[in-house]
């Protein structure tokens, strides 16, 4: 099945050939991060983690988002999402690959990874993360890849991918409560200590990830003779519109508790995110773009007529990936470390360096994707005259 | 027998697994490493059930009193002085009454004399820590001994878990390599250094401990820092919190820090 | 056999290229790495003995110093009793090892590289002093 990712156009080609290149250029900045060490990154000793966890955070959504088309179609009989099942797992081995290699590049002595098996710790959130992100990523995999591989022959999947399925779904769940609890669980993290912070990543993950989908599909439609099929964008839509207002909802709830309790502690890292503290405003601009572009976002999704517009739609589903991934990247590990356990406020930028290696990995998590694309739109056109 | 390849790759699959597994099962079983018998503590080492500290900087009169603490830990241990402010590395620094304890901090109409006053600011060897609940390898780990919570350099991976975990910024990451530079003013050969991607911090002097003496914030601190074991009610450190009044960084996060500040007003002063 | 000119050359190709390290060094002699145990300290010990037996170190001293480095570091056990002479010893690289062995570069580097092992020992433990060689 993977020799149809062998062969494709000459704009097929070019694309594959530039992200090899910036696969390169990130694999040359991150030699020099791992001679040189962290400090080639904005990091510091009051924020300690930033891009590379932020962006971590945020795949951890978009790979846990399948199963907003998983639930439909397997538990529900939703039969438009049949055809386009495989697009959002293979986009969640995509996502959660890059999610592996963000904390890889994110680790002082990368060498020792192993340690983490060595000397399992069960008390440790982190080793429970690597667990499940590693359980979801093979599930995913082994999923997409038989039910494609059935498809092709047109016979019906093998019976045992059925309990794999069913298991994909709290297993999706998992892997971003996991995450939430690296956060929730720490003692003297103001903006982090919440019992919602789980679910709130639950709702920003099926937002953000179910519209990067959509636009993934509006894509594939456009450049090849497959086609998703408008009733599944459509419901698509309608999922992102649900779960961005309980995620608008969820963290209006945050800033109620935050400033009527009236506990300094709690409002201060939203007074930085959104006001900055102590004359620090670096990530002011940031998170208003963010709030402005989540409530012009629901505007134009909750509006029947504009959501079902796909000019206006796309412009809406920019607006909500751009938004979650302002709030739930930056904004949340930024604003857990701003201020510091000592009341004093430290800012973080990325550097250059820093910046090429996460467009590596970025490019990494495309390649990934563009290569299982190819094969499962070469199936589906393939047998798309046959089902319809 | 005669099978097809299917088979073949089936069964040649599972073996490998097995053979691979059992073999690296059975190597590790073997590695007893030392018998029991062999590694031993120094008879001269100090003893308790958790080591603590009772800190009462009314006793640190000029800027050097508290220097000279402060240097006395980071010359022992190599610790960097680096000039990058956000890449800084200390063990032990001064803070005010402000900062050290923040949550206490908006009350401005207290006393004065403990507004102005600094402290010294370390590791508080939690008996509940954080960080060591949070570490995915065991680096950070709390001493069964004696309480001191104590970082594994060499088991460290850098995933920097423990310093969003840590509520009292006791932890620094080395983000840049400490022997460059001449970072290290003065170098104690009888100590290592650190590598870059690891997180270190105040170990409570443990491979001073091991030889019968007391940490070197301690002694260099003309007794403005007292070292012992909080649960003996006969030692020095509980003898202090009987008479003067103490309190502890952030007390309500539950972590249950060992260091305990001596807030005194005048009369130590 | 199609293309068996080809095939064959190839093979006779990779053959030598695989073999190219073994055949330039057919017939050289194999120098001998003999770490070199020539310190002052050393010289100045009535009996030549380390914490165990030379074989002994040969063969485990990467996993004896393992082991040490968890006694002291995780258990807190700083005296080591040797197997071979019932000796206690301070469990320590810098402080002990590297007090009789103060030479690393022909002690430790000598075989190493030739070995082409890179221990990390040495970016944390400071290695003792010594004269350029």
């Amino acid at each position: 099945m993977f020799e149809r990712a062998l062969s494709g156009s000459n704009r097929y080609w070019a694309w594959i050939f530039f992200l090899l290149a910036v696969i390169g250029v990130g694999f040359l900045a991150y030699m020099k991060q791992l001679n040189e060490g962290l400090g080639i990154t904005g990091l510091s000793r009051d924020v300690s983690w930033g891009f590379y966890i932020a962006q971590f955070t945020f795949l951890v959504g978009v790979a846990a988002s399948a199963v907003m088309l998983v639930i439909p179609y397997y538990l529900h009989n939703f039969k438009k999402f049949g055809k386009i099942v495989i697009l959002g797992e293979f986009l969640a081995v995509s996502a959660v690959t890059m999610c592996m290699l963000f904390i890889l590049v994110d680790m002082g002595q990368p060498m020792r990874v192993l340690n983490v098996v060595l000397h399992p710790t069960l008390n440790s959130v982190m080793f429970w993360d690597a667990l499940v992100l590693n359980g979801y990523l093979f599930l995913n995999i082994i999923i997409g890849w038989t039910t494609l591989a059935a498809d092709q022959k047109q016979v019906a999947p093998p019976k045992w991918v059925k309990p794999l399925i069913y298991l994909s779904i709290p297993w999706a769940v998992s892997i971003h409560t996991v995450t939430a609890f690296l956060y929730a669980g720490l003692p003297g993290r103001h903006l982090w200590l919440t019992a919602i912070m789980a679910a709130r990543f639950l709702a920003s993950a099926f937002a953000g990830g179910p519209a990067i989908l959509v636009l993934l599909a509006l894509l594939v439609r456009k450049f090849s003779k497959f086609d998703p099929g408008q009733e599944a964008i459509q419901s698509l839509a309608k999922i992102v519109t649900y779960a961005m207002c309980a995620n608008v909802f969820f963290f209006l709830l945050e800033v109620f508790t935050a400033f009527y309790s009236g506990i300094p502690g709690h409002a201060h890292p939203l007074v930085y995110l959104f006001a900055g503290l102590d004359g620090h405003t670096k990530l002011v601009p940031w998170m208003w773009t963010a709030a402005v572009l989540a409530f012009a976002s629901i505007a134009l999704l909750v509006n029947p007529s504009t959501r079902q517009n796909e000019g206006t739609l796309k412009i809406a589903l920019v607006g909500v990936i751009i938004a979650a991934w302002i709030d739930k990247g930056m904004g949340l590990v930024i604003g857990g470390f701003v201020p510091n356990p000592f009341e004093r406020v430290t800012e973080y930028a990325p550097t250059m360096p820093e910046l090429a290696i996460t467009f590596g990995v970025y490019a990494v998590g495309l390649l990934v994707l563009t290569l299982l694309y190819k094969v499962a739109i070469g199936v589906r056109e393939e047998n798309g005259a046959v089902e319809h | 027998m005669s099978m097809n390849r299917r088979q073949f790759l089936k069964l040649a699959s599972v073996s490998t697994i097995l053979g691979v597994g059992s073999a690296t099962a059975i190597t590790s079983l073997g590695r007893g490493g030392l018998e029991a018998s062999q590694a031993s503590p120094d008879p001269k080492a100090l003893k308790a059930k958790r080591w603590g500290f009772v800190v009462d900087v009314g006793m640190l009169k000029t800027e050097e009193d508290y220097q000279k603490c402060i240097d006395a830990c980071h010359n022992i241990h190599n610790v960097p002085t680096l000039k990058n402010p956000k890449h800084e590395i200390k063990w032990i620094w001064k803070d005010d009454y402000e900062h050290t304890f923040p949550n206490m901090a908006e009350d401005k109409i207290m006393n004065k004399e403990l507004q102005e006053k600094n402290f010294l600011l370390f590791c508080n060897h939690c008996a509940n820590p954080a960080c060591v609940r949070v570490c995915p390898t065991q680096a950070t780990f709390k001493r069964k001994s004696d309480g001191i919570v104590m970082q594994d350099m060499h088991r460290c991976i850098g995933c920097r878990f423990c310093m969003a975990a840590c509520p009292f910024g006791a932890r620094s990451f080395n983000y840049v390599d400490p022997r460059k530079d001449n970072a290290i003013k003065v170098e104690n050969k009888e100590f290592p250094t650190r590598m870059i991607g690891v997180v270190e911090k105040c170990t409570a002097c443990y491979e001073r401990l091991a030889v019968g003496k007391q940490p070197a914030c301690a002694e260099a601190s003309n007794g403005a820092i007292v070292f012992g074991d909080l649960e003996d009610p006969k030692s020095e450190v509980r003898k202090l919190m009987a008479e003067k009044y103490t309190i502890r960084r952030k007390p309500e996060l539950g972590t249950q820090p060992s260091i305990y500040y001596v807030i005194g007003g005048g009369e130590h002063v | 056999m199609y293309n068996s000119g080809k095939i064959i050359a190839g093979l006779a190709v990779f053959f030598i290229l695989a073999a190219l390290p073994f055949l330039l060094n057919l017939g050289k002699a194999n120098a001998k790495i003999e770490p070199s145990i020539k310190t002052p300290e050393i010289n100045a010990m009535p009996v030549k003995q380390c914490v165990e037996s030379k074989e002994f170190m040969r063969a485990e001293h990467m996993q004896l110093l393992n082991d040490w480095r968890d006694e002291v570091v995780r258990n807190g056990n700083r005296i080591y009793t040797s197997k071979s002479n019932g000796k206690q010893y301070i469990i320590s690289l810098q402080n002990t090892c590297m007090k009789c062995h103060s030479n690393k570069k022909e002690f430790c580097d000598k075989c190493h590289n030739y070995m082409a092992v890179k221990p990390y020992c040495w970016s944390c433990h400071i290695a003792p002093k010594e004269e350029k060689s």
